[in-house]
């Protein structure tokens, strides 16, 4: 296990060993202590690194991860794990605004809340939220899985493509095209699974499916005011 | 009198409800649907035509045009970056996205580019094997949509633009129609084939410039502080938006006029939002000054940029490079009289053609349909571009000359004057034979 302390040693060498691991190095193990709300944190890794944060971040912790499994032993800042492309991030605590923002692949687990836009043109990338999440959540999602075990805030799935969504608790509104939808055998199969990667006690029964009316897809005059 | 020889009133056009208005809300009533189109603004707007080079005189010496050298090159990113682009011509060739354009054209763009010894630049939809493949220094746009954005291409570019607007849409976002959304396309952008694809007008995970200062601090992590990175805006406040993106931490701030095209927007917003490139230069410029970062923070400037001229008049003005879009492409062979009848058959007309969006393009460049791409070769329109950069850096080098100056970069406003008072108060330089402009102080 490689201790690294951001305080002292700062950003640029941290994120310098960490990408530099490329996967032949068995130094995979890190752990980062005083990240005091640091931006930027374990960004651009694309080995299957094991690195823990034990504190809070700011912005952008994780973004565009590949492969590594970064864990988060406190709340996150805007944008974790945004862009992520492959690989594991999990938050013990609670995500702010743009939580996996265009994530294309990988399973970013919040444990706690996330805040509005959590999901936010989001490509491929599984989300799975413990607690609720705020307004605007997966707006012009394009494809991947946003599970939430709690409940969900104004305009979820605004403009959405073929991005699902899956919410146990309730619905504040759905946003424009998006509407629910039949909950079907492979549903309850993707979604079983990534409840189990998430370590998530819920059942799938109890979820709600939501995603595209696909009404929105071509321009068509009579549905300007959703526009 | 006979009321049958009564002269009669001769028929007025309306100047307000002209036939070309007319026509448009004729078109709109039947369709539903605004006018979209690609290029930027065609109205007539003060521009680089209106500004005049002096020339030296008994107070300044010229050059010799072929015996004196008038240097060209021009760096970008000295800021943070540690591999600063170096650029034989300061021309550079804006961004414009795969999907947008066909394959071989970008290409062609590589190629051009790449022999005259500058650089090209991806668009919305990401980086592709054959413009990375053909060009010796690549800018990958990072926007709002994130269509194909990965940290491995990241890596690939020589500098990376985040763009925060353009000048033929500024404040706007984006939209390529369905019909030119190919497997491949789709596929790169990660959308059902064949949907209209929406570009968002805010990019997703930041707002406001605090945010992009930390935005900027992630690319660099990413990329090991290695390449440049550029800001690029629309024009509608220069001098605060070059300020800001300098405060956000950009090596590089790209700045494009109305203009400026785009694959597709409406017409209204290409029209009718942002400012002239003429415009936008100097409060740059003072921005920049203000804030003692001219020439440390490079200015690219874009939007109807066609000529030597016009290249010449931007440095003097203050920019470091410039970029064109149209410009290049006309060079690779849009709108060539040759595809006359082809216009006709779409309602259109050689230089008037601009359904890009459309995808049917007879000069096989703004499509994805693969019999009408094969019309482009892009060796032979790589080679056009390169011929037509090289002869605007002449075209500017003879003017520079001409001023006695010895690098583009000598150029000043001290050179200009101006034909108009619109223009010379957009350029702040003075009405040709006065020493006035409006705005100076003291008059």
């Amino acid at each position: 296990m490689q201790t690294y302390d951001l305080e002292a040693n700062g950003l640029r060498g941290l994120n310098a060993a960490l990408q530099e691991l490329n996967g032949s190095s068995d130094k995979t193990a890190w752990e980062i202590v005083n990240p005091k709300g640091s931006h930027a944190i374990a960004v651009g890794l694309n080995s299957p690194a094991e690195v823990t944060i034990k504190g809070s971040t700011g912005y952008y912790c994780a973004g565009m991860n590949q492969q590594a499994t970064v864990t988060v032993k406190g709340s996150v800042g805007p944008g974790v794990a945004e862009n992520m492309m492959s690989g594991t991030v999990i938050v013990e605590g609670d995500a702010s605004q743009y939580a996996g923002a265009t994530g294309q692949g990988g399973l970013l687990v919040i444990k706690g809340n996330a805040s509005s836009r959590c999901g936010i043109s989001m490509k491929g990338i599984d989300i799975v939220v413990h607690g609720n999440i705020g307004h605007m959540c997966a707006f012009m999602g394009q494809a991947g899985n946003l599970v939430v075990l709690g409940d969900a805030g104004d305009a979820l799935g605004d403009s959405c493509y073929e991005a699902r969504f899956f919410v146990r608790g309730s619905v504040k509104s759905l946003g424009a095209d998006c509407i629910e939808k039949e909950m079907r055998p492979e549903h309850i199969e993707v979604l079983k699974d990534l409840l189990a990667r998430a370590g998530a006690d819920a059942k799938p029964e109890e979820f709600k499916r939501y995603g595209s009316a696909r009404k929105l897809y071509n321009f068509d005059v009579d549905n300007a005011q959703a526009y | 009198m006979d009321s049958n020889n009564i002269p009669r009133t001769v028929p007025i056009q309306s100047a307000t409800f002209s036939n070309p208005i007319n026509a448009e809300i004729r078109r709109a009533a039947a369709s539903g649907i605004y006018d979209i189109r690609g290029g930027g603004a065609k109205r007539r707007v003060p521009h680089f035509d209106d500004l005049l080079f002096l020339g030296a005189s008994v107070s300044r010496y010229p050059l010799e045009g072929y015996r004196e050298k008038c240097e060209t090159k021009v760096t970008l990113g000295t800021r943070f970056a540690k591999k600063p682009i170096e650029l034989d011509i300061p021309i550079t060739i804006a961004g414009m996205s795969f999907g947008a354009l066909s394959g071989p054209a970008k290409e062609a763009l590589g190629r051009g580019a790449s022999a005259a010894g500058t650089s090209t630049t991806t668009g919305d939809g990401g980086m592709t094997p054959e413009e990375r493949g053909h060009s010796s220094k690549l800018v990958y746009q990072y926007l709002p949509s994130r269509y194909g954005m990965n940290p491995d291409d990241l890596r690939k570019a020589d500098a990376i633009e985040v763009v925060v607007g353009q000048g033929a849409k500024p404040g706007g976002g984006g939209m390529l129609l369905g019909q030119k959304i190919s497997d491949r396309v789709a596929q790169m952008r990660c959308l059902p084939k064949g949907i209209d694809q929406r570009s968002a007008c805010r990019h997703p995970d930041w707002t406001g410039p605090d945010d992009l200062e930390i935005k900027i601090l992630e690319l660099r992590e990413i990329t090991d502080w290695q390449v440049p990175i550029y800001v690029k805006v629309g024009g509608t406040r220069p001098y605060y938006d070059t300020a800001l993106a300098v405060k956000a931490g950009a090596d590089v701030v790209v700045l494009d006029g109305m203009q400026g095209g785009t694959a597709a927007t409406q017409d209204v917003f290409i029209e009718h939002v942002g400012l002239p490139t003429l415009a936008c230069i100097r409060p740059a410029v003072q921005a920049l000054q203000d804030l003692g970062m001219h020439r440390e923070v490079q200015l690219v400037v874009s939007g109807g940029i066609r000529t030597g001229a016009d290249v010449a008049k931007a440095l003097a003005l203050g920019a470091d490079a410039v970029a064109i879009g149209t410009a290049a492409l006309i060079a690779l062979g849009d709108n060539d009289p040759k595809w006359e009848s082809e216009y006709q058959k779409l309602g259109t007309t050689t230089g008037a053609y601009d359904d890009w969006h459309e995808g049917k393009d007879p000069a096989g460049i703004t499509t994805q349909d693969a019999e009408l791409m094969k019309r482009l070769d892009p060796i032979d329109a790589g080679r056009r571009l390169r011929n037509y950069l090289k002869v605007m850096t002449l075209e500017a080098q003879t003017i520079a000359r001409a001023c006695g100056h010895n690098h583009l970069h000598n150029l000043e406003p001290e050179d200009l004057c101006a034909l108009t008072m619109e223009a010379a108060a957009m350029a702040r330089v003075p009405l040709a034979g006065t020493d006035w402009y409006p705005g100076k102080a003291g008059f």
